[in-house]
């Protein structure tokens, strides 16, 4: 006897099995959430720098960047999809781990060596990071920001500090999660005077598979888009897709919500183009006598929601830069938006060679809507989202600084 | 060996905390911290309160029938608290949805889940098998 209340403890659930099998579902699945939380952040291919860069600090947790590709062009909607769904998914067996758990927060002694105080304080970590990072994440996809920081900073660092927890509780654990599967060892999970049992283990295990299925169900459709998109009924972009006005998908920021003043779009813009060559400006009229090219590509959130593929229209980005006498290089875009962190932003030399890269004046057969960007936004294959910058200004040709 | 783990964890954890509490370090660090309280001082005790009082009023019999919907409601209401409730503001600007459908939603989806089990509680009973719980662990 641990010399504590254990007794408090009744339910008949708790045990070597039930948080193995919890364990052996969240082993597998925040790795993932891990990973694909990385090939995120690499995605905003955060070494160009300013613009694409949010955690300058970052120091040696950059150590894996790499150019991010543009093929296959639905790798960031199947990563980030996994990222975000999965994230939702992982919500009630990670509840449920903590509650199989939970009268070990109050043994006695509670701290019996320095080891020992070492781990507590390790898996105090572990609890407050894993929460953090759903409950951060959670919060961004519904477009709440309630929590103080930026997300990409805490969210990213977080995840650091999640991960170094993690790896300490794996190593310490993973030999006793391996009894537990076969219901051995781990007696202090169980409770000494179990009350009466009133649903099976497999049971409460299939409960919490089906709160996992619930959540799956009400936002995988906001990854899928087309008719799908209708099921998910909680997703903050589930639901019906907007009409033609919209030019049938999904809007995120509006022109109105970032500034942009019908004025700045309207027959006096021009498209600023600076290379070797000098400074050129073109009218949209210009624009539309240049080459166009057509692709199809989706649109891809970083809060885990993407559009189907749309038809884009317009000029290439490379066709741009021999224009401004350059061979295709890093191109730096410039919106007209007055505020905002993605303002402005870097494309990779390997984006802007892309023959699939544009800077689309029209999408599925029609110019775009103002809050899709009108008169012009940037098209590149494998993009994150806030990278496809809208109601774009300017273009510059060049290396960063 | 262990100790030397732990160490080399808390180095990583020192080098991105460091990063992360970069700003309102205090408002940061309470909100890691107090997200383990939180779910452990007050989430824990309302559900297990919770529970315990229904299994008083329902008796082992009917329990599962409302542990099972009330649970998967609850977990929606939970996760999806921001849009249901209306408290994010940044909604509706930028998506130009109304965030005014997802109470609604919930609420659908709270009645047939009840409904769902309602039903299976209805054909157990007409079949002669109306009690959820097995004998078997």
């Amino acid at each position: 006897m641990n010399g504590n209340k254990r007794g408090f403890w009744r339910s008949p659930l708790r045990g070597p099995w039930f948080t193995s099998v919890l364990g052996l579902v969240l082993l597998i699945g925040l790795p993932v959430l891990f990973v694909t939380g990385l090939l995120s952040y690499a995605a905003y291919n955060p070494d160009l720098g300013r613009g694409n860069d949010h955690t300058p600090d970052r120091g040696i947790l950059g150590f894996f960047l790499f150019p991010w590709p543009t093929s296959p062009h639905w790798l960031y909607r199947v990563t980030q999809g996994i990222h975000v769904i999965g994230g939702f998914v992982l919500i009630p067996v990670v509840l449920a781990k903590l509650w199989s758990v939970f009268p070990r927060l109050f043994q006695w002694p509670p701290v019996r060596s320095l080891t020992h105080a070492l781990e507590r304080g390790s898996l105090l970590l572990l609890v407050g990071a894993t929460l953090f990072e759903l409950v951060t994440g959670v919060l961004n996809t519904q477009l709440d920001y309630l929590f103080p920081g930026s997300f990409y900073r805490v969210h990213y660092y977080g995840a650091w500090v999640f991960f170094a927890a993690l790896v300490v509780h794996v190593a310490l654990r993973l030999g006793k999660l391996r009894r537990g599967l076969r219901d051995e060892g781990g007696e202090e999970l169980r409770a000494p005077d179990p009350a009466p049992s009133t649903i099976s283990r497999r049971g409460a295990v299939a409960l919490v598979g089906a709160g996992s299925l619930t959540l799956f169900a009400v936002t995988a459709g906001q990854v899928t888009g087309g008719p799908l998109r209708r099921t998910a009924l909680l997703a903050p972009h589930g639901g019906a897709d907007p009409g033609p006005e919209q030019n049938g998908f999904q809007v995120n920021k509006t022109a109105a919500g970032r500034g942009i003043r019908a004025a700045d779009t309207g027959e006096h813009w021009r498209l600023r183009l600076r290379g070797p060559g000098g400074d050129l400006a073109l009218s949209r009229a210009e624009l539309l006598e240049l080459e166009q090219h057509t692709v199809r590509l989706p649109i891809d959130c970083v809060e885990g929601w993407s559009t189907g593929d749309q038809t884009w229209t317009g000029v290439r980005l490379k066709d741009l830069a021999a224009l401004a006498g350059a061979e295709p290089d890093h191109m730096y875009v410039e919106s007209l938006q007055r505020a905002g962190a993605f303002r402005q932003v870097w494309l990779r030399a390997n984006q802007v060679r892309d023959g699939r890269s544009l800077l689309a004046l029209g999408v599925n057969g029609a110019p775009l809507s103002k809050d899709h960007g009108f008169p012009a936004r940037i098209v590149v294959p494998n993009n994150p989202g806030v990278h496809q910058t809208k109601w774009v200004e300017r273009l510059t040709i060049g290396r960063p600084v | 060996m262990k100790l030397l783990l732990l160490l080399a964890s808390f180095a990583l954890t020192a080098y991105a905390g460091i990063r992360m509490l970069d700003g309102d370090w205090f408002l940061i660090a309470l909100w890691v911290v107090g997200a383990a309280v939180a779910h452990d001082l007050l989430l824990i005790p309302l559900y297990a309160a919770l529970d315990r009082g229904a299994q008083r009023v329902l008796g082992p019999g009917l329990i599962n029938y409302v542990r099972v919907p009330a649970f998967l409601s609850g977990l929606l209401l939970l996760v999806f608290a921001p849009l249901i409730l209306r408290g994010s503001a940044g909604y509706e600007p930028a998506t130009l949805k109304s965030p005014d459908v997802f109470l609604g939603r919930w609420l659908l989806l709270t009645g047939v889940l009840f409904a769902l089990s309602a039903l299976v509680y209805a054909v157990r009973r007409s079949t002669g098998r109306p009690r959820s719980t097995s004998p078997e662990r």
